[in-house]
């Protein structure tokens, strides 16, 4: 893991003395509320329903044991005793009071961790896939140039107030686990096909919200030399160009609809041209000592599928359903990777207790060289568990509730949270999600459907990331009552791709028994190994638009 | 701010203080926590004085957004929200009904006709 | 308005003024529509400076940068970051004149325009009055250090760890 050297501590240290001027500055009026807002916005506080909340970065979604505890900590004294981890690998704290928030970012601070560009109008913190390092997909581990940008973009003197918030994700992976298509910059680890060299695929004009749209290559092979110029280039064109009209209309993704991608590519390439990307880039002794903290940890010589695990496997259903649903194999022999659930049966998506961050970073000591990574579904990742521990700690996890087996599957569901606790949503997110979850509880039903991805978003900002959902839910108001829009085929992963809408809106009572009978069409038509998001794309979207419309009361138009 | 763009009546002033974040509504006299002590304008001229409560506490930096919600009063004397959202910021999060004003108050969203 | 430098307010040696009426003024501001007949009746040693806007093509903003002693470009509104890039392309493009970023900014985004290349700021008399000289300078002294390699900023970080590793001082 990355760890701060005295430069990166003086410079968190430095912004929490900042925030708290600027808070002092805004009780004695020096400030308006429209001025302090961008302010504290770019210091992760917004002002929500009930009170403010505050959004921690977890850069590209890796976190030690360490910071896990001290973030139990605030919730236990800051908060309610628990916190809500995000679509962007973030976790969040819902019931923050902003007097207390320079105390918090100073514990933060203690623990190498802040919520710098967490939201606001800037380059937010950068998104990877969570597999990084253990995945054996992979061309190279994506954290080192993530944790580049995260420095490049913190507090950018030019891109700090831009026409809108800019996201930016990294996988080096063949398989994209980190939906870099719906970011406004993806970048993808490649090896060039001449040389061999790895360098980035960079694609730009993704994202989700109200107009969503699939990013389309801007540049096949960028060297890594030239990456923050590359980056500084782009980000000036968006800076000048972007509209500022609208603010529906202001991402990048606009731009580049608007102009078109040669035109937008054209002038990226002449504002390159103009740098010089040496006096940009970080020199590659700083490339090589930011590279060197995410070196793989001292994993033993050890066997695969040793007769330990094979013997629990065989001896405990629960264990061996556990192990087939939630691990994810890692390319060091005898290890595994495993998901934590943050997805129980009835729970609100992506919410931890400050007991239950405890129990994870203890576990995480003991078994997984004191990491965690935090998942874009909303879940928790040990990413290093010997094979022949994880019996041991199947057990520990279903002590403290975080065993449930249902990595991928129908209750695996990404849900904002919506109109009980955020100010921009539409209608609720989480009592859908929850009534979802218990109508498909039963485990053998969810592994009779397989794979499926119900993603909700409480608002058209699309935080649930419904449009890219396989099944998608959009939370609306229609004539005063909260109102869900279902769509159908979305995906976030290599083949990514936005969900169409199947019909009129529906009441809140009515999503479960409209999402069994989209479930129905697919097991009625399968075929053999065949997904739910495999079959839609064989079937088209008729005959679960047929189904969806069957029992479609009028009323709830 | 003109009188075609107050909401119908009656209506109380709603706002979150911004030291806290708390929810909170206009008494009269301040700001409270509890909604059962809202100020209820039931006429024109008595939500044009809420606003400019409004108005004139976050010139003081007392309070940030503030603005009215027209409300129906329950048989348990809580002016109530018509729209759902401000229902839910009245009482707290519908899935947690542990947390929140409903938390704090107890009784308060059975006063209000909400029980969860 | 109310001029500012990076050692503080100071008084404004410029003035706004239309192309007929420069003679005898030592430093003017004109608009940019005027410049060429500005230039015509200019006297030696008068300094001459444009307004301009933040959405000026930053070629059309390059080829004035050899003529003219001040480029003043407009911030409509602080969040309004399009002067930071103007800014920063003129630069690029050479110009060695004095930049001001021209609007109600605020003394959080001070620093960074300095960064861009600017050298100082001409406020509304209200702005300058609810946020003072003080709270602008120490915008100033906030980071000891930043992240970006190539802005006109004081140190960064990436050079200072190369010189620390190579066992100079940052």
């Amino acid at each position: 893991m990355y760890r701060y050297d005295e430069f990166d501590a003086a410079f968190v240290r430095d912004r929490v003395a900042q925030f708290s001027a600027q808070v002092e500055r805004r009780l004695s009026g020096a400030l308006t509320e429209d001025e302090f807002k961008p302010l504290r916005l770019q210091n992760g506080v917004y002002l929500q329903l009930h009170a403010y909340m505050l959004r921690i970065a977890i850069p590209y979604g890796t976190l030690s044991a360490r910071q896990l505890r001290q973030l139990a900590l605030i919730g236990e004294r800051f908060d309610r005793g628990y916190g809500h981890f995000t679509t962007r690998q973030n976790l969040q704290f819902n019931w923050i009071q902003l007097k207390d928030v320079p105390e918090i970012l100073s514990l933060l601070a203690d623990v190498e961790m802040h919520a710098i560009q967490t939201s606001g109008n800037c380059i937010r913190n950068v998104t990877a896939d969570q597999f990084a390092g253990v995945a054996a997909d992979e061309i190279e581990d994506p954290r080192p140039v993530a944790e580049l940008i995260r420095q490049w973009s913190t507090a950018h003197p030019e891109f700090s107030f831009l026409p809108r918030k800019f996201k930016i994700a990294v996988t080096g992976a063949e398989e994209d686990r980190a939906a870099v298509a719906v970011h406004d910059i993806g970048l993808r680890i490649v090896r060039h096909p001449e040389t061999g060299e790895t360098g980035y695929a960079v694609l730009v004009g993704g994202g989700l919200g109200r107009t969503p749209m699939v990013g389309k290559w801007v540049r096949d092979f960028l060297p890594k030399p030239h990456l923050l110029a590359y980056l500084e280039a782009l980000m000036r064109v968006y800076n000048a160009e972007g509209r500022r009209d609208n603010k529906y209309k202001a991402r990048v993704k606009i731009l580049v609809h608007e102009i078109g991608i040669e035109a937008f590519r054209a002038r990226v390439e002449a504002e390159f041209a103009q740098l010089d990307p040496q006096r940009i880039q970080a020199d590659a002794s700083e490339v090589e000592r930011i590279a060197r903290y995410f070196a793989p940890p001292a994993h033993a010589d050890l066997p695969d599928n040793p007769p330990a695990l094979r013997r629990a496997r065989a001896a405990n259903p629960d264990f061996d359903r556990w192990v087939e649903q939630n691990g994810f194999p890692h390319k060091v022999p005898g290890y595994q990777a495993v998901t934590l659930s943050l997805k129980g049966i009835g729970e609100a998506p992506g919410d931890i207790s400050s007991a239950g961050m405890r129990l994870v970073a203890d576990l995480a000591d003991r078994y997984s060289f004191g990491e965690i990574r935090v998942t874009h579904a909303q879940n928790l990742v040990l990413p290093h568990i010997r094979q022949e521990d994880l019996h041991d700690l199947w057990q520990a996890l279903a002590a403290g509730g975080l065993a449930t087996a249902n990595a991928g599957l129908i209750t695996d569901i990404i849900a904002c949270p919506g109109l009980d606790y955020c100010a921009l949503a539409t209608a609720r997110s989480i009592p859908i999600a929850q009534a979802l979850a218990t109508r498909f509880a039963a485990p053998e039903r969810q592994r009779e459907i397989g794979p499926l991805a119900i993603k909700i978003s409480g608002c058209i900002n699309a935080c649930g990331h419904h449009h890219v959902g396989h099944i998608g839910i959009l939370g609306l108001e229609k004539r005063g009552e909260e109102s869900y829009q279902i769509t159908l085929g979305g995906d976030a992963g290599n083949a990514s791709a936005i969900g169409e809408i199947l019909g009129p809106g529906l009441v809140a009572g009515d999503v479960p028994d409209a999402i069994e009978r989209l479930v129905a069409v697919y097991l009625a038509h399968r075929k053999p190994g065949e997904v739910f998001v495999e079959s839609v794309r064989r079937l088209g979207i008729q005959p679960f638009k047929t189904a969806f419309n069957a029992e479609i009361r009028h009323d709830a138009a | 701010m003109s009188s075609a763009k107050l909401p119908p009546l009656p209506a109380i002033l709603i706002a979150n203080d911004l030291l806290t974040g708390d929810t909170v509504f206009y008494s009269g006299q301040g700001w409270t926590r509890h909604p059962g002590e809202a100020q209820i304008a039931e006429d024109e001229a008595a939500s044009l004085g809420l606003e400019a409560a409004g108005q004139e506490a976050m010139r003081l930096n007392r309070v940030v957004d503030a603005y009215l919600v027209d409300v129906v009063l329950s048989a348990g004397g809580i002016p109530v929200p018509r729209h759902f959202r401000e229902r839910f910021r009245l009482l707290g999060p519908t899935i947690r009904p542990d947390l929140g004003k409903q938390a704090e108050f107890p009784g308060l969203a059975a006063q209000a006709g909400q029980t969860r | 308005m109310t001029l500012l430098d990076r050692h503080g307010f100071r008084p404004d040696p410029f003035r706004r003024l239309p192309a007929s009426e420069i003679a005898g003024h030592p430093a003017v501001i004109l608009p940019l529509a005027e410049l060429q007949s500005g230039l015509l009746v200019r006297t030696g040693g008068q300094r001459i400076g444009i307004d301009i806007a933040n959405t000026v093509p930053a070629e059309e903003a390059a080829s004035l940068a050899n003529q003219v002693d001040l480029i003043a470009i407009a911030f409509p509104g602080f969040a309004d970051g399009r002067g930071f890039t103007l800014g920063r392309r003129l630069r690029q493009a050479g110009f060695r004149g004095i930049l001001r970023a021209v609007g109600p900014l605020i003394p959080d985004q001070f620093a960074y325009a300095l960064a861009c290349g600017f050298d100082e700021v001409e406020l509304p008399d209200a702005v300058a009055a609810r946020q003072g000289e003080a709270a602008w300078l120490a915008d100033l002294s906030i980071y000891r250090h930043s992240y970006q390699r190539d802005y006109a900023r004081g140190r960064n970080i990436l050079d200072a760890r190369r010189a620390a590793r190579n066992g100079g001082a940052a």
